[in-house]
């Protein structure tokens, strides 16, 4: 019951959103000629569309970004916690840093994060 | 009859923090182009008028809507039908729905009832905003995929990956806001910035965390895609991943982006600001720390509260316009060295310094 509200917050902006798609479906003109359908390339004729490729560096940073990500999901309930576990929950969060940092050093000096 | 009464009082919060986003994010379509007409010592937007009434440009944000709706709405021939519509509804939705978790106020007390003044009441109201904020990167992502076009992929992908370099950033700086205060959700870290440091200066997290402030308000703007991290859009290179959207599909874009604007904006006054806190205001009133007081109105201090977290959100808002108009734009090897050699490690130190002074000084217990 507490939670409803939520849904009620989906309901509303799924209908503003909705309604955003659906009016000018009803209202604005349609005047496709095969020319406007082409993709915008500045004027020229694409070669080739790369649907689905891509540069490898994009897929690297995803790939950083998860496991960094994971990590930082340990801290949250740490973080949280924090006031109880005093000096001891300090230090094991000073190692557990560390090693994150270590491995965050070795992508850094691999070049992983360089955009040449 | 009670339970009816409970679910309008639910309805009547959720509507008013949908109207607020809503309202704030149609009023930034004006904002920005005045405030950046002021900056620049020019008129700006002034022309669209009612019966010769102009108000100062107000009815620019109309004239926009009325527009986008009556464009030409087509779709590219090698669009993914499908993903094609879905990618501006998702954008706009979760714009919309991360708001929804953030306090305004504290509880309004009225004939006997205790209403929560925050449309969705949680325990982990800050896991829910950061869920919301990271699922508006699908709509990004699938419109740039989805629009068949080589200008549009090469923006989403861009998009994609600032938005989660970005996204660590944010999420390893607030973490010393979450030690100071010792909660995940959003209503008892304002009510904790309510306490006072040294018996008189409000402990807002801006006073505790100043490094945290920067870093999450920085990876803010990256995380809104705005300038000076507009790199997914760049209009001089790529034009961006909604290069083929038209009409009200490219307005619900424009949009979201106002949205995640107030959402960024929404998150720092929360936890850095005091969100609706106003200093020595107590439910019975002002206590001064000179020692005067002065008694309230319940009422009266619900509407100070209310009207003191609208005040900071704006001026949130002016802030992250005055640097939008102020810097240029990064470079997109420079934006995402920023948030990986630069945002990142000062978060994780700023854990380390937090969790330090935290222990030394054992602040507010």
């Amino acid at each position: 019951m507490e939670h409803v509200t939520i849904l009620m917050a989906f309901a509303f902006a799924a209908v503003v959103a909705g309604a955003m798609l659906v009016v000018p479906s009803l209202i604005a003109p349609r005047r496709l000629t095969p020319v406007k359908a082409q993709p915008f390339e500045s004027g020229k004729d694409p070669i080739e569309i790369t649907q689905g490729r891509l540069a490898v560096k994009f897929s690297t940073v995803a790939i950083f970004f998860i496991l960094i990500d994971i990590e930082l999901l340990f801290i949250w309930p740490w973080a949280m916690l924090y006031r109880k576990l005093g000096w001891f929950g300090f230090a094991e969060m000073l190692v557990f840093l560390g090693i994150l940092m270590l491995g965050f050093l070795y992508i850094w000096q691999k070049g992983g994060l360089e955009w040449e | 009859m009670t339970a009816i009464a409970d679910l309008g009082i639910a309805f009547g919060r959720v509507a008013f923090v949908m109207l607020f986003i809503l309202n704030m994010g149609g009023l930034l379509t004006w904002v920005e182009r005045k405030q950046s007409a002021i900056m620049q010592d020019r008129i700006g937007a002034n022309r669209a008028s009612i019966f010769g009434f102009r108000l100062l440009g107000l009815f620019h944000p109309l004239a926009d809507a009325i527009k986008m709706l009556t464009k030409e709405d087509f779709m590219p021939a090698r669009a993914d039908r499908f993903l094609f519509q879905l990618a501006p509804f998702v954008s706009v939705f979760f714009g919309l729905v991360a708001f929804a978790a953030i306090p305004f106020g504290d509880t309004l007390r009225l004939a006997g009832r205790e209403i929560p003044l925050q449309a969705v009441t949680l325990d982990v109201g800050v896991l829910y905003v950061f869920a919301m904020l990271s699922l508006s990167i699908y709509g990004v992502m699938m419109a740039g995929w989805a629009s068949g076009s080589n200008f549009a992929i090469l923006g989403g992908q861009r998009a994609a990956a600032l938005m989660i370099s970005a996204e660590i950033a944010i999420g390893a700086s607030i973490m010393g806001v979450i030690m100071w205060y010792g909660s995940l959700s959003l209503q008892t870290i304002v009510r904790g910035q309510g306490d006072l440091l040294l018996g008189w200066i409000p402990a807002w997290g801006i006073l505790v965390q100043p490094l945290g402030f920067l870093l999450f308000v920085t990876a803010g703007i990256a995380a809104t895609r705005r300038i000076p991290f507009d790199t997914p859009e760049s209009e001089s290179e790529i034009i961006g991943y909604f290069v083929e959207y038209s009409g009200m599909k490219f307005g619900m874009f424009a949009m979201a982006d106002f949205l995640e604007t107030v959402v960024i904006a929404g998150l720092t006054t929360t936890l850095f600001l005091g969100g609706w806190q106003v200093p020595w205001l107590y439910a019975e009133g002002f206590r001064f720390p000179w020692g005067a007081e002065l008694a309230l109105p319940h009422l009266l201090v619900v509407l100070l509260q209310v009207g003191a977290f609208t005040v900071k959100v704006s001026l949130m808002i002016f802030v992250m316009m005055l640097v939008r108009w102020t810097l240029p734009r990064f470079r997109y090897d420079q934006a995402m060295r920023l948030g990986w050699l630069g945002l990142f490690p000062l978060s994780v130190l700023n854990i380390v310094l937090t969790g330090a002074v935290l222990l030394l000084v054992g602040g507010p217990a």
